[in-house]
């Protein structure tokens, strides 16, 4: 298995990302020379404290933000977990937070949580395309509502949100608008003035900086208790030590990905509407899921009937292209993606499903051999499905009813 | 969740190269089991000569890695056995053949067994036998 890796045709760029050499040396000093604890007082702080700045100033320039409105966090968990709980703590059990059903567990699970403790949360639908139904939310949201979280671009369909409508209904009742943007930040631009966001939770790892560093943008004058208790780092709002080689690793890798965002964002693209134009010539009974035009430039998802999508994804695995499945049986549950399900696919469609998602690093060769694999995977796996038999005797026996009609006739 | 180096390597070899795939025109006897919706169905047909004897085995199969290897190392199992023999494949013995499954598949290696069952309550029914200890099967793919 080994000698393979290096050759693997990496399309789960949406589960994490390769880092550039650049951030990797960009890195290196603050783990071997300039070690030293930025909140230090004595001299081995201050270089540490003024590269995590920064750092702050770059991701901050990025969304159209204030330095001081960037806290350094884990990562995307933990800004989701930190955004939703101070909000509903702070806002009391009255009122109540609007969540939509496809959003990462990270939100889902934690507005559970929050529910079982006695807190009103609301859950709005999405279309077939999986965008947020505005209507819907238009009743949802209320005086009463403390929070309105939508996330910027959904992880499993691609399908990118329309922030600034939703921030105005968020806003028209007085409620703060939160947006999960850890599949958008650095591949699609953001600018949380003119989009309406007082909270955004991103993370590293999705755009080229290491795993275990995140954020959350929390707009001035939104009043946020601290999740993290302990110490007065980030202005006393998330305590513990200051992961100085993350913070300095997202910042190159911000610095990176953003530079050429417009040409990257048209390359991949390409990339992309050519998989989705071949997949859906060559292979029969494939459903694109996500909005075809509103989708993140690197999101390829499709249902193949017939198939369930653990063995597909097995299937391409062996001929090393890693891909990530929608299916239960890939996840232990009985249930396949919420997020399927929440655009209305039938539980053994949704089971069928297969992301592909793509970064600048994948080649149009890769595409085309990635597609060759899925569709004779896929050809091997319905010749072996009883689902796919059944289907085909009962449209060659209504063929024959029609023939006989006709005859008939 | 991660399953490459999780699935035993009879696991894979049975996943990758399938055994005695396919449908028996004027089976003996043919039993599905499973649920689409849960994302497995099992498809199990039997060629079962005078004697009693399990002539032939073929299996289709909609699911995950460990439900395709489940069914073919069944097949390889129950082939040229005796009904009563076939009745002793339980999906203990499907696991143990296969090295193992992880925890959350081992519903596939029963799956297995429910077909087989399945199968010769199609033969019991259409030949008008019984087989003693085979009980109608409850995991019907209607149901």
């Amino acid at each position: 298995m080994s000698d393979r890796k290096n050759n693997a045709i990496f399309l789960d760029n949406a589960s994490t990302t390769a880092m550039r050499m650049e951030t990797l040396e960009a890195m290196e000093p603050y783990f071997l020379e300039d070690y030293g604890n930025p909140s230090s007082i004595h001299s081995m702080g201050r270089t540490p404290r003024d590269a995590c700045q920064r750092a702050r100033k770059t991701i901050s320039y990025i969304i159209n933000a204030e330095p001081e409105e960037i806290f350094f966090t884990s990562g995307g968990t933990e800004s989701d977990n930190w955004a939703i709980t101070s909000v509903a703590r702070k806002a009391g059990k009255e009122k109540n937070i609007v969540v939509s059903k496809i959003e990462h567990h990270a939100i889902l699970e934690t507005a559970d949580a929050l529910e079982k403790e006695g807190f009103r949360i609301r859950r709005v639908g999405v279309d077939a395309d999986g965008l947020v139904d505005l209507e819907e939310l238009k009743t949802l949201v209320d005086e009463d509502t403390a929070l309105v979280s939508v996330m910027t671009a959904n992880n499993e369909i691609g399908t990118i949100q329309p922030l600034k409508e939703i921030s105005e209904i968020a806003h028209a009742k007085g409620a703060l608008f939160h947006t999960d943007a850890v599949q958008a930040m650095c591949h699609i631009p953001i600018d949380v003035r003119e989009m309406g966001i007082d909270m955004l939770s991103a993370s590293g790892h999705k755009f080229g900086a290491p795993k275990g560093i995140g954020f959350l943008f929390v707009r001035k004058g939104v009043r946020l208790d601290p999740f993290m208790r302990g110490g007065a780092q980030e202005e006393g709002r998330r305590a513990g030590t200051t992961n100085v080689p993350g913070i300095v690793g997202m910042g190159k890798a911000a610095e990176l990905e953003s530079a050429g965002m417009a040409r990257k964002m048209k390359e991949i693209s390409e990339m992309r509407d050519h998989a989705i134009e071949r997949i859906e010539k060559e292979i029969p009974y494939a459903k694109l899921n996500g909005h075809r035009e509103r989708r993140l430039p690197g999101n390829v998802n499709f249902s193949f009937r017939f198939v369930e999508g653990e063995s597909l994804l097995m299937m391409l695995n062996a001929a090393g292209i890693c891909v990530s499945t929608g299916s239960a049986c890939a996840s232990g549950s009985l249930d396949p993606s919420h997020v399927l399900l929440a655009i209305g696919l039938p539980h053994e469609i949704a089971h069928g499903s297969i992301r592909m998602s793509l970064s600048e690093r994948n080649t149009m060769e890769e595409i085309d051999k990635a597609v060759d694999v899925l569709k004779s995977s896929i050809e091997r796996l319905r010749s072996m499905s009883p689902l796919y038999e059944d289907y085909v005797k009962k449209e060659k026996c209504q063929r024959c009813h029609t023939t006989e009609y006709t005859a008939i006739r | 969740m991660s399953y490459d180096g999780v699935y035993s390597d009879k696991v894979m070899d049975h996943f990758m190269n399938p055994r005695n795939v396919g449908e028996i025109e004027g089976a003996s006897g043919v039993g599905t089991v499973g649920n689409a919706k849960c994302g497995d169905i099992m498809r199990i047909y039997l060629d079962i000569d005078d004697d009693g004897i399990i002539r032939d085995c073929k299996f289709k199969t909609f699911g995950c890695g460990a439900a395709v290897a489940s069914s073919s190392m069944a097949t390889e199992m129950v082939k040229g056995k005796s009904i009563q023999e076939a009745m002793q494949v339980t999906n203990k013995a499907v696991m143990e053949a296969l090295d193992g499954l992880p925890q959350v598949k081992i519903h596939c290696s029963l799956l297995a067994e429910e077909a087989i069952h399945a199968a010769l309550w199609d033969y019991c029914e259409k030949h008008n036998v019984t087989i003693e200890g085979l009980k109608r099967p409850k995991n019907d793919i209607n149901d």
